[in-house]
Order: C-alpha cells, then sequence, then structure tokens
C-alpha cells in the first residue's frame, strides 16, 4: 500500500478546566491515504472534532495537553512551530466547518475572501488570485461565478455558502481536505449536491478526505474507511462493509439499531440506554460498559484494546470474537 | 381552482369521523413593504399557498419539504400564532380562522407545539417545575396547591426524575431538555400537538429515545400529531402519512411506506433519492434524481407547475403553463404532477421487498 498521508499515533488531547481534566481524545491512531476518504462517526463529545482540530494545528498546546503524533508528509506537525504550521495548514491541508456563516467573514466579498486566502500562500498578483477564487467557484457549481464574487455571504443562500467554503478550503489545490460536519445544517438534496461536489473533487485532486459526522447514511455513500468513536477513543474501524454488515462493537449496534430507515419498516426504535459519559468522570475499564447491554465484570475494569480480527477491522471490546458474530447476526442484523 | 382536500382514502381513518383538524385552502401572505414613513406593499412572500390538508384523531401526519417551503409557517396557522391571509381552518368541526385572540385561548388547550431547539424554547432563568407548570397557571386548569403535583407527575410520565423540579434547563442534556418541551406541551392535555424538528438537534441515539417517548404517549393519551421535519427517515418511521411540500404547496400525500416505494412527485423523488441509507449495497442501487440549482423564490412563484424549472422530466409547454391538480395515485396517494414517475423508480424492487 501507498505511503499514509497523514498518521496519527496515539494522540491525546486533554483540556485542564476548573472541574477536571477534560479528556477529549484518549490515545487515537489512524492513517489517511491519498484518494481516500475517512468518515468519523460518534455523537457530541466523543472526540472526533478535538482530533481533527488538533490535526490541523487549531488547537495548541496552548489551550491543550496535547501527547502523541501526527504525521503528516513525514514530517511531526505537533513538533512544528506555529508559523510553520500555519504554512502547511493554509497550503496543504483545507477545512469545512458545519456553519459556513461562522466561517466567512460577513463584511468582505466572498471573491475577496478566497484572494486573501490564495495570496497569503502564493505569490499570485490580485488579478490572477482573482481568475483563481472565480473558477474555484464555478467548479464547486456556483452560477454566474464572476457575479457571485462580487457578493457579501449574505447574498448567498446556505448550499452555496457552503460551497464557498468548499471553493476556498480547495483553492490552494491542498492534499487533505477535512470536511466537520459539512452538511449537517443543509436540505438533503443540497447535502448530496456538496457531497457528490467533495467526492469529484477528491478524485480530480487525489485529496485524501476526512468527513467527520454523526450520520451512517453519510458514511456509508461516501466514506471508504470507517471509525466509530466513543468517549475520546476509537471503539470499532473498519470499510463501509464492515461496520454496516459484521460490526463488532456494542455501540455501533447501538447506533444501528437506534436510527430510523427509509429502506424498512421498524415498529419500534432501540434507543441505546443512558446518556453520554462526561469526560471527566470517564467510567473505569470500557468507557461505554454503563450503557452496554452485554457487560461482563472485566468491561468495569479493563479498557479494551482495539484489536483487529480480519486484514484492518477492529473493535475495542472484551467479547470474544464468534460471540460478537453471533450476536450481531443474531439480534442486530436483522432488525438493523 | 377548485378546493383540493387531501384526504386519507386507505379507508381506516377517515370512515365517517369528524377530522380533528381540517385546512381548506389556506393560504398565508407576508406583505414585503418598501418606505419609511409612507408604507407601500411591493410584493408577497407566499409562505403558504393554498393547503388544504385534514388531520384525524389519534393520526400522525407528517410534513417534509425543504427550508422555506412554509412548513413551519403553515404549522404557526394551524396555531393561529399568524393569521391566514385567506381560507378555512377547523378544529374537530368547529371554524376557528376568524376567532379572537380571547376566543382563541380555550382552543389553544387542545393544540400544543414542540419546537426544534430545546435550548431556545425554554427559559433559562425558571425552573424546570415552573416551566412546566406554567401552561396550569395560565389557563387555570389546576389548584395553585395541586400544581407541584401535577408538574412531578407529567416529568414521571416523560422520562425526567420528578426530584428535579428545582433544576435550571442548563443542567440538563439536550434530550432531557426536549423532554421538558414534550411534559410542558402535555400539561394541558391537548388532542393535537404539533412537534416542529423536535428531534433534529439531538444525537442519534437519543433521537430514538425521544421518537419513542412521543409513540408511547400517543397511544396512552391518544394523541394526534402533525409531525414536521427535514429528515424523512424519521418522518416516515413515526407517520401514518407523509405530506410533501414545495414552495407553499403540498405536491404528494401517502402513506409511508407507499411513498417511499413509489413516489409519484419527481420532487418526491429527488428528496428520498438524496437521504442517505445506512447501507453499502442499498445506497449503490439507488438511483438518483440530482436537482439542479436552489429553491425558487416564494416572492414570484415559477408559473404553471412550481417545481418546472429544477424538474428533470418537466415538459414545456405544459409544465409552465397549467398548475397540476392533486390526483389519486396508489390507495391513499395523491400527486400534483404532469408526468408522474413510474412505480419503483428510486429504489430498486429487490433491495426493498424484504423491508416490510
Amino acid at each position: 500500500m501507498a505511503e499514509p498521508l497523514l498518521e496519527v499515533k496515539n494522540l491525546k488531547v486533554r483540556f485542564p478546566t476548573d472541574d477536571g481534566i477534560v479528556k477529549a481524545v484518549d490515545g487515537v491512531s489512524f492513517q489517511v491515504f491519498p484518494g481516500q476518504t475517512l468518515g468519523i462517526v460518534g455523537e457530541s463529545g466523543s472526540g472526533k472534532s478535538v482530533s481533527m482540530l488538533t490535526t490541523m494545528g487549531l488547537i495548541t498546546n496552548e489551550q491543550a495537553l496535547i501527547e502523541g503524533e501526527v504525521i503528516f508528509e513525514g514530517q511531526d506537525l505537533l513538533k512544528l512551530p506555529p508559523d510553520e504550521m500555519r504554512t502547511i495548514r493554509g497550503s496543504k491541508m483545507g477545512m469545512v466547518f458545519q456553519d459556513p456563516m461562522s466561517s466567512l467573514h460577513p463584511f468582505y466579498k466572498v471573491g475577496d475572501q478566497i484572494v486573501e486566502a490564495v495570496r497569503s500562500h502564493q505569490d499570485l498578483s490580485k488579478k490572477d488570485a482573482m481568475d483563481l477564487a472565480i473558477d474555484m467557484l464555478r467548479r464547486v457549481g456556483i452560477p454566474r461565478p464572476d457575479e457571485r464574487a462580487k457578493q457579501y455571504p449574505h447574498e448567498y443562500s446556505g448550499g452555496m455558502r457552503q460551497r464557498a467554503m468548499i471553493a476556498m478550503a480547495l483553492v490552494l489545490n491542498p492534499d487533505l481536505l477535512i470536511a466537520d460536519e459539512p452538511t449537517t445544517a443543509l436540505d438533503v438534496t443540497v447535502q448530496a449536491q456538496i457531497l457528490d461536489l467533495i467526492d469529484r473533487l477528491r478524485e480530480e485532486f487525489n485529496a485524501a478526505v476526512v468527513i467527520i459526522t454523526h450520520d451512517l447514511g453519510v458514511v456509508a455513500e461516501h466514506c471508504d474507511e470507517i471509525q466509530v468513536m466513543y468517549a475520546g477513543r476509537i471503539v470499532e474501524t473498519g470499510d463501509a462493509r464492515d461496520i454496516y454488515y459484521h460490526a463488532q462493537h456494542p455501540y455501533a449496534w447501538g447506533l444501528l439499531q437506534s436510527i430510523a430507515r427509509m429502506d424498512q419498516e421498524t415498529d419500534r426504535l432501540q434507543p441505546i440506554k443512558g446518556l453520554p459519559p462526561s469526560l471527566i468522570y470517564v467510567p473505569s475499564g470500557c468507557a461505554f460498559h454503563p450503557r452496554c447491554p452485554y457487560i461482563m465484570d472485566v468491561c468495569k475494569r479493563e479498557v479494551p484494546e482495539l484489536i483487529p480480527s480480519n486484514g484492518h477491522h477492529a473493535s475495542a471490546c472484551h467479547l470474544s470474537l464468534a460471540e460478537k458474530e453471533r450476536i450481531f447476526r443474531e439480534e442486530v442484523a436483522q432488525k438493523a | 381552482m377548485s378546493v383540493q382536500t387531501v384526504e386519507s382514502g386507505n379507508g381506516t381513518k377517515g370512515d365517517g369521523r369528524t377530522p380533528l383538524i381540517k385546512i381548506s385552502n389556506i393560504k398565508k401572505y407576508f406583505p414585503i413593504r418598501r418606505g419609511i414613513l409612507i408604507q407601500k406593499t411591493i410584493g408577497n412572500v407566499h409562505a403558504v399557498d393554498g393547503v388544504s390538508l385534514e388531520v384525524y384523531p389519534g393520526e400522525t401526519v407528517g410534513l417534509v419539504g425543504e427550508t422555506g417551503c412554509g412548513k413551519s409557517t403553515l404549522a404557526r396557522v394551524i396555531m393561529k400564532l399568524y393569521d391566514p391571509t385567506s381560507g378555512e381552518l377547523a378544529f374537530d368541526g368547529q371554524r376557528y380562522d376568524r376567532f379572537s385572540r380571547a376566543k382563541m385561548r380555550p382552543l389553544r388547550r387542545e393544540m400544543q407545539m414542540i419546537f426544534q431547539d430545546p435550548y431556545a424554547s425554554l427559559n433559562t432563568r425558571k425552573t424546570v417545575g415552573s416551566i412546566i407548570g406554567e401552561p396550569f397557571r395560565i389557563h387555570k386548569t389546576v389548584d395553585r396547591g395541586k400544581i407541584k403535583g401535577e408538574v412531578q407527575q407529567l416529568m414521571e410520565l416523560v422520562g425526567l426524575n420528578p426530584e428535579h423540579y428545582n433544576r435550571y434547563p442548563h443542567e440538563f442534556s439536550g434530550g432531557q431538555r426536549q423532554r421538558i418541551g414534550v411534559a410542558r406541551a402535555l400539561a394541558l392535555k391537548p388532542k393535537l400537538i404539533i412537534c416542529d424538528e423536535p428531534v433534529s438537534a439531538l444525537d442519534v441515539s437519543i433521537q430514538a429515545q425521544i421518537l419513542n417517548l412521543l409513540e408511547d404517549l400517543q397511544q396512552e393519551f391518544n394523541l394526534t400529531y402533525l409531525f414536521i421535519a427535514h429528515d424523512l427517515s424519521v418522518v416516515k418511521h413515526v407517520s401514518d402519512r407523509v405530506a410533501v411540500m414545495y414552495l407553499g404547496k403540498i405536491v404528494e400525500m401517502a402513506p409511508g411506506d407507499t411513498l417511499y416505494r413509489n413516489p409519484k412527485h419527481p420532487y418526491t423523488g429527488a428528496l428520498l433519492s438524496a437521504v442517505p441509507v445506512p447501507d453499502p449495497d442499498l445506497a449503490s442501487a439507488k438511483r438518483r434524481i440530482i436537482l439542479e440549482g436552489d429553491v425558487p423564490s416564494p416572492i414570484n412563484p415559477p408559473s404553471g407547475c412550481r417545481f418546472h424549472p429544477r424538474c428533470p422530466r418537466a415538459q414545456l409547454p405544459i409544465c409552465s403553463e397549467k398548475e397540476p391538480e392533486l390526483v389519486p395515485h396508489h390507495p391513499g396517494q395523491v400527486a400534483a404532477c404532469h408526468f408522474p414517475l413510474e412505480d419503483r423508480a428510486i429504489m430498486a424492487s429487490a433491495a426493498v421487498g424484504e423491508g416490510g
């Protein structure tokens, strides 16, 4: 296999607060390859955004206690000084956030904002940069891009703003695009357009994409690799077929069973009982044990390791593989 | 234009019964004014433009559509938070579209609403007990001394710990806050609850808890729901019938299964095909209708069929000149389209067969 573009090794991010230390990310390791889409799934507070913000250098040692390594194109980003990190972040990594209105400046024209992004990383004249910006707006599907570039963000619809943000993230031709809930605020039809656009641009630029989402449908349709996160740790990882047809972790089962689905008649949804844990007082052993229907004694004592079962499908759960397969077959697959 | 009535045609619900809510050709226009001292109306936003709908007791009707299609405005018109521009509203056979505020008050007990954002719809400076108890104090349905007991009963009913009576909203998680909203809506024992995106702001595992709670309460109290959401999977799960709105009009209405298997309106088809399916094989078997462009402005809706500028099946000039009426298709299904989709146009038949 090719070299990974991004390799995160045993990343830990902890925030000291008045109430105690918040263990937002607690030992996360993964790789992303060029041309691949990685989906990170999890609920609020599972650490999915924090791990990517740290990767981008947007959470630093000033705000948090960070351990581990983030190797991007052979360099450990966590060891870089802020100005070098800045260069890499702008030109080699692009990020798309959930709420485009809070990431575009309301006082500046959209075209000018993209020009500024370009010119802070590339030595281009204003005119050339504007041409590049307009071309990018066209490629993300904004009609009449030369006129649209002269408009302010409030003149754009929600879907168009999201496109403008993607244009800004991609204008420098980054190797890595990180999209944090890129379509959560959008209607389904617009969501489909945006996700297709990300897919197409990934192919065109051979970029690597990381999509952070809570929508299991989005990952099933758009991601090659999937990571399920819970309480700051990866509890299961594999490709889409592994997760949807052979899920091994009780939390992943819970997610699959708790969603309403278009394609099935479900009489009653099966929610995961209880609430996600506090990240200050993370439960002992497996953090999921208080909510897990298959709890054993060992689960309260020992943190389960992320163990691969075949190739790269791995889960962090004390149940035996045979038991996991039986439960999935008999109890989860029928309903989910 | 004649008043079109969308009835529940499958015969199980509507027969000879009075609909709990009957709305007939409801329109709600918001004027656009210009001028500082002398204001002139220069146009109207046609937020709801001729919607007719009947909801029967004990039924759940889902309302889906994109941002700006008028679904929330319609809900607020039904609650009479907005006065309709024209059309008729009837609750349990009684017309109320011209009621004054004072006359509306007793009717308000019968209709309650649950909102999307449990953070914004609860007063942060009041205790949970006083939030849930407020309807009792306003409508004076319970003696002052008994309010606390009633509130604690409600809290227990929706799965909150009654001992948390004196806590404030910020001490609760998002899902629990939505439970507070549900308890408040139930306080006056309403017949109809309008749920406006009740689970959109919640995590998936919590969504299921709230949806199940709403389902249990419906069975226990024979509640009628009008369930508004943009998430088609959720709407299909909870609803007996689903109405699809586009630019202020209902373009299709059908039982959830029928709508999923055999959508007739191309807009419904596009919405359905855009919903990501959490199943990689099914997802790749799905036929996609990708819509171009954005929803047109409701100030100047397109002529003829409002969907025609974005419709992949539009044939000119008929679609741009003649407005399609809602006509019946499968049992219980009506759709307003000159060139409806064939059966199973979106989902491959084999994949759907096992579902139900």
